[in-house]
């Protein structure tokens, strides 16, 4: 089962390699639940935004959207019920941190879950864990059986007046139902298409019901924010985005795993010194920061900072933090070849330039490997990606561009290689 | 016409009286029924091995769906098959983290120890053989799941011995 706390721990995580932890008695023992209580009995809903709001508390499911902001745009007046969703459908390659925080701290997330949910309003909350993540599943399903047991969850959670359960829901293998919309349409049992917004799901959402989606990790962060103060939250990190993250780090380098660092964190300080860097003394090549979606940073640019403020100067994102790291011997064309696949065969189908889009990338860049392409492919792969941005219905089209661009950017000559060469120069590269 | 494609229309396979309860505990745990229908699915499949068209017409009636719109959903997701299975779903994840660290060859030599290609099943039925997207295990790769089941920080001998070892 991988490892049971990452290598660089947190707030989020110090007490993951503490099998009590995942119980609730021991999460009882380290003072869990406390904050929710206080919360639930008192403090007001709009009190807790506002902390929440000045924490600067940003999503951590790859948008970095504002949490607080996020809450706030829940209707007061409405009538009836609205809900809660927890994304933990976690698909992004490269990303596995959502993974660990349910299986080694479900109550931090469970507690993450009621605070939000008092906060908007919710009467039920809807944690929708991807399809694969049985071992998850297992642990949440029991979390949440302990959770109802003990009042924490029920007609008066934890003494209050207020009432809440949280439903696990299961998906069934797609990418796109990470897509919030995607997920909606999943959970009420159709095709994970995603809608087109407006209406945003603080309008119309899960069952037509006024919804608020956030990421796992968001919710785990939750529940320090409210204990600590947003002062202390605004504390770690960089000014514009504060917090930690759970990195992951994964790829070409000594010491794959999680690393629970600020915000800010320096790259090439999270590659060398902490992941040990490039096994067997070779040299690193390129490395994608936030996941398969955010475009790759090379050798020469990795004195970056770990935030978006710093990462968007480069060209790229801090997405979900999924650090991926490639070698010297790395065929670039190569990582291309396997982004767009993923990319065609996830794809939903409904926008055209997606749906044709992710095909032509996928077949132009495999064109390219093979030594079949030519000066006029290598400008048309470009002239896709370029022409598949904006204008969709989800931004997974703009996501299969990023890579491709990125690479392109980077490592153009490398492709113009490609066919002059007639094929693949890299001989030591991975297998494709 | 008409006659004929009724007479060709599948029977519904019978769902056993304790699935059928399984599946109404499901529908109680949503807003609207058809909430439920990915966790009937499973329910189904889990114990049937796979959802043949037989079967999707017997998940449609509870769920007053149209049987187009089951099957429509079951192509949609990728856990869900319509044919039957090997008894062990064995799916090397080739996303690039894990292909960066050797798994696409590991596949291959998987391939080849069983003599079938990804996708295949042996003829015994005993497994399938797949790739598959990102699985979450990053940073244990290269990484294969049997069923539900992850295996991580595998290489090639692991690998094998793995899928030696599954009755
Ligand atoms: C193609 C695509 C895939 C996504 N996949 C995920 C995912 O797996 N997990 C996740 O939390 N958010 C994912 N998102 C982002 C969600 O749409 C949404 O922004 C997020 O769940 C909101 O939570 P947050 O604000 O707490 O980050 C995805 C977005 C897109 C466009
Ligand atoms: S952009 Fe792609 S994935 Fe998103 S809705 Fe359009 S076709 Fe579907």
């Amino acid at each position: 089962m991988g490892q049971t706390a990452p290598h660089v721990c947190g707030y989020l995580t110090e007490r993951f390699s503490d099998d009590a932890f995942g119980s609730f008695a021991g999460y009882r023992e380290a003072g869990g639940y406390e904050t929710a209580r206080h919360a639930l009995n008192r403090m007001t809903p709009e009190e807790v935004i506002a902390v929440v709001k000045s924490s600067g508390l940003q999503g951590r499911g790859g948008a970095s959207f504002p949490a607080g902001l996020k809450w706030s745009f829940m209707p007061t007046d409405d009538e009836g019920p609205s809900y809660l969703v927890c994304n933990a459908d976690e698909s992004e390659p490269g990303s596995f941190k959502d993974r660990l925080l349910m299986e080694r701290g479900p109550h931090q997330l469970l507690e993450g879950l009621l605070i939000a949910a008092w906060a908007v309003g919710a009467e039920t909350t809807f944690l929708y864990v991807r399809g694969e993540y049985a071992e998850a599943a297992s642990v949440l399903a029991r979390a949440i059986g302990e959770a109802r047991a003990k009042g924490v969850l029920g007609p008066r959670a934890l003494g209050s007046d207020f009432g809440h359960d949280v439903v696990l829901v299961r998906g069934a293998g797609a990418y796109i139902c990470g897509e919030e919309t995607g997920l909606l349409e999943s959970l009420e049992g159709k095709k994970g298409q995603p809608r087109r917004k407006p209406p945003y799901p603080a309008q119309r959402g899960a069952f037509g019901r006024p919804t608020t989606v956030n990421n796992v990790e968001t919710f785990c962060h939750v529940p320090h924010i409210l204990k600590n103060g947003a002062d202390w939250f605004r504390g770690i990190g960089t000014e514009q985005s504060p917090g930690t993250l759970l990195f992951g780090v994964s790829g070409h380098v000594v010491r794959p795993g999680l690393y629970e660092l600020p915000l800010g964190t320096r790259l090439d300080e999270i590659l060398f010194e902490y992941a040990g860097g490039v096994p067997g003394g070779r040299r690193v090549k390129g490395v994608i920061p936030g996941g398969i979606s955010t475009p790759i940073l090379p050798a020469g640019l990795l004195d970056v900072r770990m935030a978006n403020e710093f990462l968007r100067e480069r060209h790229t994102l801090l997405g979900t933090g999924g650090i991926m790291v490639m070698d010297e011997t790395t065929c670039m064309v190569r990582v291309g070849c396997i982004a767009s696949g993923f990319f065609r065969d996830e794809s939903c189908g409904q926008c055209t330039q997606c749906r044709e889009g992710t095909g032509w990338l996928d077949q132009l860049l495999h064109r390219l490997e093979r030594g079949d392409g030519s000066d006029g492919d290598l400008a048309l792969l470009g002239d896709v990606a370029d022409k598949m941005e904006g204008g969709t219905i989800c931004s997974f089209a703009d996501a299969a561009a990023w890579p491709v661009q990125g690479l392109l950017r980077h490592f153009g000559d490398e492709f113009a290689g490609h066919v002059s060469a007639r094929g693949c120069p890299l001989d030591q590269s991975f297998a494709l | 016409m008409v006659s004929t494609l009724v007479a060709q229309a599948p029977e519904a396979t019978v769902l056993s009286d304790e699935l059928r309860a399984a599946i109404d505990r499901e529908i109680a745990r949503f807003p609207e029924p058809r909430g439920a229908l990915l966790a009937a699915l499973r329910l189904v499949q889990d114990e049937l091995g796979c959802i043949a068209p037989p079967t999707a017409r017997a998940v449609a009636e509870i769920f007053g769906l149209h049987p187009a719109e089951v099957l429509e959903v079951l192509s949609f997701y990728n856990l869900f098959h319509t044919e039957p299975q090997g008894r062990h779903e064995v799916r090397v994840c080739t996303n690039l983290a894990c292909s960066l660290r050797g798994a696409r060859t590991l596949l291959r030599e998987l391939e080849e120890h069983l003599g079938i290609r990804a996708g295949q099943t042996t003829p015994d039925g005993r497994v399938t053989l797949g790739h598959e997207e990102c699985l979450g295990a990053c940073g244990y790769a290269p990484m294969l799941r049997i069923g539900d089941r992850y295996h991580e920080e595998l290489d090639g001998p692991a690998a094998r011995a793995l899928v030696d070892g599954l009755p």
